[in-house]
């Protein structure tokens, strides 16, 4: 902030009365906005990482043979791309940063309901992430099994897979109190008039993610336990040798993993659903079906993890079973895609920066997710499995779906707690960079993988030439975008033009307490009367 | 700006109630690996099984189940102001916890003094089912025997509280999620007692 104060501080609300100062002030907080910020600038500072991971991945599939690094490298630094995408960016991404910040001011609550837990969550999140960070430069040095530490391998390998390990149970520790702290505060803090018919969409999406965090982390957890167990003391769970079965490792991690997936996109689809309406002047359209939607693709998510496993070895009947849930997965989705483009129709639209973000958004999501279909379908997948095809699909819908509504969300809500705004013309170059590099990016990787180009391998064929080298050139424009955005959100919410009263014109709660919200959100308990898009009852042209 | 301190003690139930549930999944994980690897070795599974000491198994079981009765009579006392009472309840449990532990580790020792541990040579010169089996039965028995080291813990913290007079009979949620908490150390061992020294 020290440079923001000379230009002209950030004052009011939340920003002062507090009774510490300077960092203290911010990591003993149990505000739910400042520790909602924490998280933005961890979870924000974690992503920088792995993109910077990312793109040197890229550079060294640019040609085949050794570009930049050599395999064991290469390895290292696709597990620790994945490791910290998933488990410090994704996962605690939207629900704890933007969910923290936004969520009780949106029910109209002063905070949520263990506001201490929630200073816990972090500190457990920072410790968490302190550990995995710790494994890269110490014992046998950072883990080369993939995020996934598929066993046999991780059981075996030198690297420091025990430690990682233990630092993703500590973070899926913080995520299972987070979850907790959410159902809690949902169910018990709502103000008076708030009933489940009024709450935003935003919310209704936490509301189902908080139950998937709730009850599929512990899974992992004890399923990291196991692999710690198997190193350390030889117990031989998943030792074939010994009686134990590597597959059921992988039913067990998919159990948790592949909801988790849910915990990743549940949230930025809530994020969408609060900003199609308000960006189009119109209500949304569907609401029961956008929040029963949301809770029907928790229940049902949690029932498929087996789609990652069919070449695993799995009997026929499994193979059908897991594949039919799949597609039953898509039909909530898909109710969500037709309402927002139902809402879309005839409105009123306006191109602003989030609305660009919420719009690519749906493209994006739906690339990706009719991409999964075909990773659903037993009979494709076996052909597919393993390949590009599964990397292009599976960074359409957590890049250009989480990460995508995550800067939409950063563009439609920071403002609120800055008072202050970003440009809109640096705003709308950077989505266009980041939306061209991109589809030039992962659809090419898709191309690559139907065409058969393994994943994970250090090396290729000559005729995967060219299109990695589009591939790659296609990183460079998202990473222009992703610079151009991250600069010019940093300039304008510490420097830019004041952001006051409602100018997004949004009916939602947080839309009617200062810019700045106080410290206590609320002057005196409100009482809601109209719902979250009542554009009209809100008095709202 | 202050504004008056009330305490949701709904709310606080709620939230220890989903931390319950999160610790059945936990232990979930294991019960589940024991179904499969129980029907793929229903011999060896049975062979082991019968070299665990029912009595030691027994015994601890009506340990816990005294341990339980006390907090929840412990809860009834704090709810009367008994506080005397109340903290005289609670170390009866923690009593409970103790003998437990000793017992477990009675148990522990003479196994491990028979050459059965994870990893342990006549274990893998043994049926791959009973290296299974054991590798379930430490893991799962240690993960439980962690958990009554923390509910007991919690426990004393409690009744420090209740001796300080912090925790009283107008406030006394924590004391109630205290012994939520220990109940559920107590229901997983009701399982883990039959699974693994009764039925095989």
């Amino acid at each position: 902030m020290s440079s923001a104060e000379k230009v002209a501080p950030v004052t009011g609300g939340f920003w002062q009365d507090t009774g510490r100062t300077g960092i203290k002030s911010w990591i003993f907080s149990t505000d739910h906005k400042r520790i909602g910020l924490l998280y933005l600038y961890s979870v924000l500072g974690f992503f920088l990482v792995g993109a910077v991971l990312g793109l040197l991945l890229r550079i060294e599939l640019m040609a085949p043979g050794r570009t930049i690094v050599g395999p064991e490298t290469y390895n290292a630094l696709f597990t620790v791309h994945g490791v910290v995408m998933i488990f410090l960016f994704i996962i605690p991404g939207i629900p704890a940063s933007f969910g923290n910040l936004i969520m009780p001011i949106q029910i109209g609550a002063r905070d949520v309901s263990f506001p201490r837990l929630n200073l816990l969550s972090w500190w457990l999140y920072a410790i968490g992430a302190l550990i995995v960070l710790t494994s890269l430069f110490t014992g046998g040095g950072a883990p080369d099994t993939g995020w996934t530490f598929y066993v046999p391998f991780s059981a075996r390998t030198g690297t420091n897979v025990s430690l990682a390990v233990f630092g993703v149970f500590v973070l899926g520790f913080s995520s299972i109190l987070t979850g907790i702290n959410f159902v809690t505060t949902i169910h018990r803090l709502r103000a008076e008039g708030m009933n489940w018919g009024r709450l935003p969409l935003f919310v209704w999406s936490l509301y189902a993610t908080a139950w998937v965090q709730i009850l599929a982390t512990p899974i992992i957890a004890i399923t990291l336990v196991m692999v710690i167990a198997e190193r350390t003391l030889g117990v031989g769970l998943f030792d074939p040798g010994r009686g134990g079965d590597p597959i059921m490792f992988q039913h067990l991690f998919w159990i948790y993993s592949h909801p988790a997936v849910y915990i990743m996109i549940l949230p930025a689809m809530g994020v969408i659903s609060d900003i199609i309406p308000v960006f189009s002047r119109k209500p949304i359209f569907g609401y029961k079906m956008i929040a029963v939607s949301s809770v029907a693709i928790a229940a049902a998510g949690s029932l498929v993890w087996g789609h990652h496993m069919y070449t695993s070895g799995m009997s026929d009947t499994a193979v059908m079973i897991f594949s039919f849930l799949t597609f039953i997965v898509a039909i909530p989705s898909a109710i969500k895609v037709f309402n927002w483009v139902s809402t879309l129709y005839k409105g009123s639209i306006s191109l602003e920066a989030p609305m660009l973000f919420a719009l690519s958004f749906i493209l994006l999501f739906s690339i990706g997710g009719l991409s999964g279909l075909i990773l659903g379908a037993a009979a494709t997948d076996i052909h597919v499995h393993d390949t590009h095809f599964v990397v292009g699909h599976f960074h359409y819908v957590m890049f250009g779906g989480t990460a995508f509504a995550f800067f939409a969300a950063a563009h439609y809500w920071l403002p609120k707690f800055y008072g202050r705004r970003y440009q809109e013309r640096p705003a709308l170059v950077a989505w266009f960079l980041m939306f061209v590099g991109f589809n030039v990016l992962y659809f090419t990787m898709q191309v690559l993988g139907m065409q058969g180009m393994p994943r994970r391998y250090y090396d290729y064929l000559p005729e995967f030439e060219r299109l990695n080298l589009v591939a790659t050139i296609g990183s460079w424009i998202l990473a222009a975008g992703l610079i151009l955005m991250v600069v010019n959100l940093w300039r304008g919410l510490l420097r830019g033009e004041p952001f006051v009263g409602n100018p997004w014109g949004g009916a939602t709660l947080e839309w009617s307490i200062p810019t700045p919200p106080p410290t206590e959100n609320f002057e005196e308990e409100p009482i809601v009367t109209h719902g979250p898009y009542d554009f009209k009852g809100t008095g709202i042209p | 700006m202050s504004h008056p301190e009330h305490k949701d003690n709904l709310g606080a139930k709620l939230g220890m109630w989903l931390f319950l549930f999160t610790e059945l999944l936990l232990f979930g994980g294991l019960f589940i690996l024991y179904a499969v690897y129980l029907a793929r070795y229903p011999k060896e599974f049975g062979a082991a099984g019968s070299e665990l000491n029912v009595t030691h198994g027994a015994v601890n079981t009506v340990v816990l189940l005294t341990s339980s009765l006390f907090a929840a009579m412990a809860v009834t006392a704090v709810k009367r102001g008994q506080k005397r009472a109340t903290i005289a309840l609670l170390s009866g449990t923690l009593g409970c916890a103790a003998i437990f532990l000793v017992i477990k580790y009675v148990e522990w020792s003479a196994k491990i003094a028979h050459g059965i541990f994870p990893g342990s040579p006549k274990l893998i010169a043994g049926p791959p089912g009973e290296s299974v089996f054991f590798g379930l039965y430490y893991l799962t028995t240690g993960l439980h025997g962690i958990h009554v080291v923390i509910g007991a813990a919690l426990l004393t913290w409690i009744a420090a509280k209740v001796k300080t007079g912090s925790l009283h009979a107008g406030d006394n949620v924590t004391l109630e999620n205290g012994t939520l908490y220990w109940h559920l150390v107590d229901l997983v061992w009701i399982f883990i007692f039959p699974l693994y020294y009764l039925i095989l």
